[in-house]
């Protein structure tokens, strides 16, 4: 369970993007969606710790981690994709997968994760994380790492972006079987429906404030009616 | 042999015993032991310290090992070898230098290697650099290597100085004829106050030669690292040469690539990358679950590997 109890979070520059956010999730798929630059990828740094919250709190499981650096989150559970996934030069795929495994591990294990997300592992394990691997395949090997280090709490960052259509038809059977997997909690920032359409749960972010939070049969209908400006989002600008 | 010259020949050469095939082992300026093959001598030079070595034209899948021990403190030397590669050869060379000082005098040991490739020879030459001590004494290595590739012959030079060498000046000089094709790895890792140099000359005079020089280094601390690279096109060629570095700490890198066209089908690039960890590849690793000392050890270790 991750709770976030009146959350706000300023930039440097005294720019406000999260607005003391409060609230609590604990279904198995929650998304969370929202206009461009409403706070949302802010919300997934602050849970993972690359952002400090300028106040409030973030509870896992009941224990207080605001204060704990990226790699205490990641030692106490909770796992972070990123939009951009970062290259490495001389780093390769099954390092990758080991590094996030928290152990060695054999080959058919590596090539177990790889293929979950629809990569021939043959082909990828022994590749280097560099320029020479496409964005699609990198937001694949992104989603294999996550999968590889299970931990209660999996956070993706826009897994859909920079993937051609025929590849986020995979993605979405791939989070269709993390969905039934999973023994912790998946949140998912997208735009897509059809992500938004396999949650629990959807949040509602908009002008660094939840404008709604709710079973997707409450949610989808009103995002999906409301092509000029939905009714949440226009709560917020009002 | 004593245990730290052992550790020396199994850091430098992989080494735990006497190889198989040929070898020769200098330990402290003196020759350990050598033994040639059926395919390959080795022949002390009379007029300098060194050793010819030949290899017989035909020699497939032959491997020779040539390391340079020195744990005596203060000990100076500089070594000629001479490779002497027959036509179609397929053989492998390991060299390597490793210096434990004990003591406060500088240790240091020049290689002068050339090699000779005849028409269609292959050599794979591997080399590495290893220093230790708990003396104050320098470890300095001046590596020269010249090569000189007849036609069609292919040269593949791996080079590594990780650790302990307080001061090395490493040249490379290399002559390619027609459809003969240069290839160096350098891997450099410096710590400390020590100075690295890496210069290379590489005439591309041969029609469709071609050569691919990489340097990849990592400067810590202090230390203090030089790459320059001359790569000249005179004739119908290609010619590549890299310089990618990680500078840390306190550390100064100086790239300077530079290519010469003097043929108008010469095909020449140069690349030079010098910056520090990317914030986001420690970020990365640290959502995996590692600590930033533990991320910067796998970040280097892959760069370098």
């Amino acid at each position: 369970m991750l709770e976030f109890k009146n959350v706000s979070y300023q930039t440097e520059d005294g720019k406000e993007i999260l607005r003391d956010v409060s609230l609590v999730i604990d279904d198995r798929f929650v998304a969370v969606t929202g206009p461009n630059g409403s706070g949302k990828s802010t919300m997934a740094k602050l849970i993972a710790g690359i952002y400090m919250p300028t106040s409030g709190q973030i509870l896992l499981d009941g224990e207080d981690i605001t204060s704990l650096s990226i790699s205490e989150r990641a030692n106490r559970g909770v796992s972070f994709a990123f939009q951009q996934p970062v290259r490495f030069k001389g780093i390769t795929v099954k390092d990758l997968i080991s590094i996030a495994s928290g152990k060695k591990i054999s080959v058919s294990e590596a090539c177990r994760y790889l293929s979950e997300v629809g990569l021939c592992a043959k082909d990828y394990i022994n590749r280097e994380v560099d320029g020479s691997l496409s964005g699609g395949e990198l937001k694949r090997i992104e989603i294999a790492m996550i999968n590889a280090r299970g931990t209660k709490l999996s956070v993706f960052d826009e897994p859909e972006a920079g993937i051609d259509l025929w590849s986020f038809n995979n993605l979405i059977q791939v989070f269709r079987a993390m969905h039934e997997r999973t023994h912790g909690t998946i949140l998912i920032i997208s735009h897509q429906e059809r992500i938004l359409d396999i949650a629990d749960k959807i949040i509602v972010i908009a002008g660094g404030t939840v404008a709604a939070y709710g079973t997707k049969s409450e949610i989808l209908p009103e995002l999906l009616n409301a092509q000029a400006g939905c009714r949440f989002t226009k709560e917020v600008r009002d | 042999m004593d245990a730290i010259q052992k550790t020396l020949l199994e850091q430098v050469a992989g080494l735990h015993e006497v190889p198989e095939g040929a070898y020769s082992i200098r330990v402290n300026g003196q020759l350990y032991g050598k033994n040639d093959s059926v395919n390959i001598s080795i022949v002390k030079k009379e007029d300098k310290p060194g050793i010819d070595i030949y290899v017989k034209a035909g020699t497939k899948n032959e491997s020779l090992h040539i390391p340079v021990i020195l744990s005596q403190s203060g000990l100076k030397e500089l070594v000629y070898n001479d490779f002497h590669i027959g036509e179609d050869c397929d053989v492998t060379i390991v060299a390597g230098c490793g210096i434990h000082n004990g003591g406060s005098e500088a240790s240091e040991h020049s290689g002068i290697h050339a090699f000779y490739l005849a028409k269609n020879a292959k050599v794979k030459y591997v080399e590495k650099h290893y220093g230790e001590g708990d003396g104050n004494g320098k470890n300095v290595m001046n590596p020269t290597t010249v090569a000189v590739l007849a036609e069609n012959s292919y040269l593949e030079m791996e080079t590594a100085q990780i650790k302990g060498v307080d001061s090395t000046r490493r040249k490379t000089e290399a002559k390619l004829a027609d459809g003969a094709t240069l290839i160096v790895r350098e891997k450099i890792m410096t710590h400390g106050e020590q100075f690295a140099e890496t210069d290379f000359t590489v005439d591309l005079d041969g029609e469709d030669c071609g050569a691919h020089l990489v340097s990849r280094s990592v400067a810590k601390d202090n230390s203090r690292q030089t790459f320059l690279s001359r790569v000249r096109g005179n004739n119908r060629c290609s010619g590549h040469t890299e310089c990618d570095a990680i500078i840390m700490d306190g550390a100064q890198v100086t790239a300077l690539p530079q290519i010469e066209a003097n043929h108008v089908d010469a095909s020449l690039i140069h690349e030079a990358a010098i910056g520090k960890i990317a914030g986001e590849q420690l970020i990365k690793l640290m959502t995996l679950g590692l600590s930033e000392k533990e991320d910067e050890e796998q970040i280097i270790n892959g760069f370098l590997k």
